[in-house]
């Protein structure tokens, strides 16, 4: 990359400094309200990233990514639920069950390929809704309250908005700095080579299924860490945040941003979460002005924002 | 007995149903390369033009047959302004573009019919019982849908495989550029195919409202399901989507009416009532997992991904 200013850069610079200083100019423009939805596009920042892992880095294609959120979520809550409050247990438990459920759902779905994979993907997430949805004792089709959210060691409180502001961001900084080293590494390159062309690169001898499997649980426990972040948030967790949508809502956040660049779903979390917000006051239809954007984006901006801030900055980065 | 014979038909109707969807959905997956997830917002148009039609004309079928073409335009125009564009290119295109076509559609009926679901009664020659076995009743409408779902099942099948119309979608489906050559207006024919899986959406949910609440969301769980079916059948392959449309039809129903009483003979009742709302919703998955680990292309594929 040359060292020349270009505009892409400059968007990166800013965003990286900007963010942490929300909670402060929250405060001296006393608007609570930025704070909580600068949280949540964190939160949902992170869960695109690890999308992007397996959507823009190895090219599979999976629309059931917001089960992971579901069940992240839901170890938090049922945990609490049971009088479990310690987030050293809670989180664990979180990361290890989106893991699991990403191993069993992965190791089914990479079978297939293409649409076989988008369909079966979403199919799977779809039924881990059903699935908890059914539960009466975690509240069914209602949701969970939770009303203490995970206990840390003694400062840490994540009770405290601004403590829990810097903590999801500092995990958002972290899974994308991991993310960014791990498609760097040599893993990272034969799953890209995957994406590129998988009959190659089984040809010179890599088990690529085997590359896939675990490139996708990766992404489910990277994203079941947001979805243990979004219950705390919220502190509520039901179904919802798991119905299909939620996975098309990520995935639009991926290639909104640009699929396979580093910070791309962090530009994506943010313009669709701050986009929803501005419709959402001016229309309560605002999803009749969203959709037909969507389609025109999809129609006219592939590359998504960063191959805009890419052309704008010159063809060199 | 009774409940068996009941929950079979049931299973029975609910899978043809099913197929009416998954078969506009193969159709255009199969000819045209195109993931519609916007199939299920017909379906819920077909739904709420019918609760319309009918209100307005007073005539349930005269209700159903305007809605039945109200839903052919409203896919016609879909495929000019939107879905035309989106041919050739990549499929997370398609799955992001269609998807953005779901909120349009569940925004403006929200915005057109207001929030609250409508409902579309039945008119008294439908409302009614037939005895198809001595002492066993079974309602006439849901007959009536059987009826009507395998007629179009045939309709399809002779559309396709016996008439000209269908040579052309066939000939579509293997080469687009070489049909194009050879004169046929390939564009025509592309936006006739989606409308006709567009009406087959509305056919099933215009059939399905006075069961249900016509709401909006409704045709969402049932495209779940249709992709599903699409998977096990194979993708593209119209004589697997039925087989499986009517596994699925079957199963789903059955097991959601019979599941919970096994489940109470194997454990313990409190904990077979909390574990069956759960378990039976799963089936259907368990299905399509078994059928994917035996034959990753589904079990009718027809070769082309």
């Amino acid at each position: 990359m040359t060292p020349a200013f270009n505009v892409r850069v400059a968007a990166v610079v800013l965003l990286l400094a900007a963010l942490p200083l929300v909670p402060v100019y929250a405060r001296l423009a006393n608007d609570p309200f930025l704070l909580t939805l600068f949280t949540r596009i964190v939160i949902m920042a992170l869960a695109a990233v690890s999308l992007n892992l397996i959507l823009g880095y190895g090219g599979m294609m999976s629309f059931g990514h917001a089960a992971y959120l579901g069940i992240g979520g839901y170890a938090v809550g049922m945990l609490a639920h049971e009088g479990i409050y310690s987030g050293l247990v809670q989180w664990p438990v979180a990361l290890a069950a989106s893991a699991l459920f990403a191993l069993v759902i992965g190791a089914l779905s990479l079978r297939t390929r293409g649409v076989y994979f988008i369909m079966i993907t979403l199919a799977f997430a779809q039924m881990a809704y059903y699935v908890v949805a059914g539960i009466a004792r975690y509240g069914g089709d209602d949701g969970l309250t939770i009303y203490k959210r995970s206990q840390f060691f003694a400062p840490l409180d994540l009770s405290n908005k601004i403590q829990f502001y810097y903590l999801c961001l500092a995990l958002l900084y972290g899974g994308t700095y991991f993310v960014w080293r791990l498609v760097n590494s040599r893993f990272g390159m034969v799953v890209q080579g995957t994406r590129s062309n998988e009959v190659r690169m089984r040809a010179i001898g890599f088990p690529t299924y085997r590359y896939k499997l675990v490139c996708f649980v990766i992404a489910g426990t990277l994203c079941g860490l947001a979805g243990a972040l979004l219950a705390n948030h919220n502190d509520f967790i039901s179904p919802a945040t798991m119905y299909w949508t939620r996975s098309g809502d990520l995935i639009v956040m991926v290639v909104l941003g640009g699929m396979a660049s580093p910070l791309g779903p962090w530009f994506g979390a943010l313009v669709l979460l701050v986009l929803e917000e501005a419709l959402s006051s001016i229309t309560e239809y605002w999803q009749i002005i969203l959709g037909p954007l969507l389609l025109l984006i999809v129609l006219f901006a592939r590359g998504g924002i960063d191959g805009m801030l890419r052309t704008i900055g010159g063809r060199r980065a | 007995m009774t409940l068996l014979v009941e929950q079979c038909l049931n299973g029975l109707q609910f899978g043809l149903l099913l197929f009416l969807l998954a078969a506009g959905l193969t159709l255009v997956f199969g000819i045209m390369d195109l993931v519609n997830l916007a199939h299920g917002s017909l379906y819920m148009l077909g739904a709420y033009f019918a609760a319309t039609f009918a209100a307005w004309t007073g005539s349930f079928v005269l209700g159903a047959l305007l809605a039945l073409g109200a839903t052919l335009l409203v896919g016609m125009a879909v495929e000019v302004v939107a879905m035309r564009r989106l041919y050739g290119r990549d499929h997370l295109d398609h799955v992001l573009g269609t998807f953005g076509l779901i909120l349009f559609f569940d925004e403006a009926v929200r915005l057109l019919w207001g929030p609250e679901g409508l409902s579309l009664p039945l008119p008294p020659w439908l409302n009614t019982a037939v005895e198809i076995l001595p002492g066993i009743y079974y309602s006439s409408y849901r007959l009536a849908i059987i009826v009507v779902t395998l007629a179009v099942a045939v309709f399809l099948y002779v559309l396709v495989m016996r008439t000209r119309v269908g040579m052309l979608i066939r000939a579509g489906a293997s080469n687009r550029e070489m049909v194009g050559a050879l004169g046929v207006n390939i564009k025509l024919l592309y936006t006739l195919i989606f409308g006709l899986g567009a009406a087959l959406a509305g056919l099933a949910g215009l059939m399905q409202a006075p069961i249900l609440t016509v709401q909006i969301g409704m045709g969402e769980n049932i495209l779940i399901l249709a992709f599903v079916i699409t998977v096990i059948g194979g993708i593209g392959s119209i004589r697997g989507a039925l087989i499986a449309a009517l596994l699925v039809g079957f199963i789903d129903t059955l097991g959601r009416a019979f599941f919970p009483d096994l489940l109470r003979m194997a454990l313990s009742t409190a904990a077979a009532s909390t574990a069956a709302p759960a378990l039976s919703s799963m089936l259907i998955y368990l299905l399509m997992a078994v059928v994917l680990v035996f034959k990753p292309e589904g079990l009718f594929s027809t070769g082309n991904k």
